[in-house]
């Protein structure tokens, strides 16, 4: 049961990571590699202010509100004139702007981990004497995440703000000629994706046993772009259940297997998974050039 | 009306449209007609903001379309059905239709009830992704989808591509009741000069982007030169 709880807390972390990948992919069909990053990025500013005597939840609202404006910017300024140009280009970029937050983030806040104090004990239930692998701050990373993941999810199925963003990335044209403001829906998409990444920047943050630095997130990225791809890339419910699958097999292969298998498990699920549907599990469209 | 004065379209040295003129009266069915490559998608694609004017003018009772955005031009009144059809395959034909009617910020129940009864397949298809549609029931969606939004004007490019005859006859008589009673202002590009002169009330004809007739369709239809150089209709 331990491995199972620790597997779910590890997986919706991955599970946020896919999921503001699939928001920017389903919005603009970019796959952000920077995403990460720029998670990271906003969690130091709002870290920040906790040494101002901001308490957590300030410091978390401020994340949130850089994590939209850093969203948005990085539409409005890197991605928009690379739409109409070739997919690499994208990626280049994406890449390039990975790097350049990273080395900007150990500039200014240098490489050491740091730790935002969360008003959530980590320390394990106990139930007649039994430890559960379970804290009050796992089960904080477990709400906020599926809390976020319930409420993308939502929005794009239910709602005519999804119906539209879905639009415009998959026919931005024809969303154009149908009236739907297509520049102020694919801005609006970036900054959802990456306040969705800052709430699992500021969890990883708030955890003891990881804190923050400047390249915490590659590992994240890595897995939760696993989940993504295994997902479908455009299918939210695929990225969740996708992540905490990772996070399951992970925790199940540290506990039984020999170590170091559980680093490369998700790679070899990935490729099982694409090679019985290339596709995505999850998703709706029939094939997708990679 | 939709007034079209000296527009001119390039494609760096390629003139796509060379000083077009014509009007488009209120309610009426104007044919857009020509070979491949006569530039009657261009001319539509510019109308609607998907092209950039090199010169000239486009209005709409008076306003000028050229400077404005494609989302603003279609929540301006004009609907375009882009060659293809435009469908979004993987929406529903509700969704496709839901879609429609945002921008237009109509009743979508009231306005979906008008659809369903000029289009009662879609009705029965409501729920199905557009991408397992037929190529006709694609056309009638991609139809209903502009006119849920209750333009002034609809732009209608090759409606007919790809359609059985039987089925192109009824999508113009549906073309041709919707002016009738919408007081739609239509203009439809078609390389089915035939079909298309039957149900329009006036023509303009294009060849290599200029216009060589603009006239009514009973006249154009029976212009001899232009039925046999520029249309392709000879008698049988």
């Amino acid at each position: 049961m331990s491995d199972v709880f620790l597997g779910i807390t590890n997986g919706v972390l991955y599970g946020l990571i896919a999921l503001s990948l699939v928001i920017v992919w389903r919005s603009t069909s970019i796959l952000n590699f920077a995403q990460g990053a720029m998670a990271m990025f906003a969690a130091y500013l709002g870290m920040t202010m906790s040494s101002h005597g901001l308490n957590f939840w300030a410091c978390f609202a401020i994340a949130l509100a850089a994590g939209f404006a850093l969203g948005g910017l990085t539409e409005r300024v890197l991605v928009r004139p690379l739409y109409k140009r070739p997919e690499i280009n994208s990626i280049v970029v994406m890449v390039g702007f990975l790097g350049l937050l990273e080395s900007a983030a150990a500039a200014i806040w240098s490489t050491a981990p740091r730790t935002l104090e969360s008003p959530f004990s980590q320390i394990y239930f106990e139930h007649h004497s039994t430890t559960i692998s379970l804290s009050p701050f796992a089960l904080f990373q477990i709400i906020s995440a599926l809390v976020i993941m319930t409420a993308v999810g939502a929005i794009f199925r239910y709602t005519n703000l999804g119906l539209q963003l879905r639009a415009a990335a998959l026919a931005p044209e024809v969303a154009r000629l149908l009236g739907v403001r297509v520049n102020r829906l694919l801005t609006f998409g970036w900054m959802l994706s990456s306040a969705a990444g800052v709430v699992a920047a500021v969890v990883i943050s708030s955890s003891g046993s990881i804190g923050l630095s400047p390249t915490i997130m590659d590992g994240f990225f890595v897995y939760g772009f696993i989940a993504a791809a295994i997902g479908g890339l455009e299918s939210p419910v695929g990225a969740v259940v996708a992540g905490l699958l990772i996070g399951l097999v992970q925790q199940f292969l540290q506990d039984y297997a020999p170590s170091g298998i559980s680093s490369f498990a998700p790679v070899i699920i990935l490729v099982v998974a694409l090679m019985i549907r290339p596709q995505g599990l999850f998703s709706t469209t029939k094939a997708r050039r990679v | 009306m939709i007034s079209i004065a000296n527009l001119s379209v390039s494609f760096g040295a390629v003139h796509a449209l060379t000083n077009v003129s014509f009007d488009a009266a209120k309610g009426k069915i104007t044919a857009i007609l020509g070979a491949n490559g006569a530039g009657k998608t261009t001319l539509l694609r510019t109308i609607t903001g998907l092209e950039e004017a090199a010169s000239g003018e486009i209005s709409l009772e008076g306003t000028s379309l050229l400077n404005m955005r494609t989302e603003d031009i279609a929540r301006a009144g004009v609907g375009h059905v882009p060659e293809g059809r435009g469908v979004i395959a993987e929406f529903t034909v509700l969704e496709n239709l839901r879609l429609g009617s945002l921008a237009a910020k109509v009743n979508f129940q009231d306005g979906l009830a008008e659809q369903f009864e000029l289009f009662p397949v879609l009705g029965e298809r409501r729920s199905q992704h557009a991408a397992t549609l037929s190529g006709g029931e694609r056309q009638m969606l991609a139809m209903a989808r502009a006119l849920i939004a209750k333009p002034s004007v609809l732009l209608l490019d090759e409606p007919s591509l790809g359609l059985a005859p039987l089925v192109t006859a009824e999508m113009m008589a549906t073309i041709s009741q919707l002016c009738e009673k919408q007081s739609l202002t239509v203009l439809l590009v078609e390389q089915n000069a035939k079909s298309a002169l039957k149900v329009a009330h006036d023509a303009v004809v294009l060849h290599l982007g200029n216009v060589v007739a603009a006239a009514s369709a009973q006249e154009v239809a029976s212009d001899e030169r232009l039925r046999q150089y520029y249309l392709g209709l000879v008698d049988q």
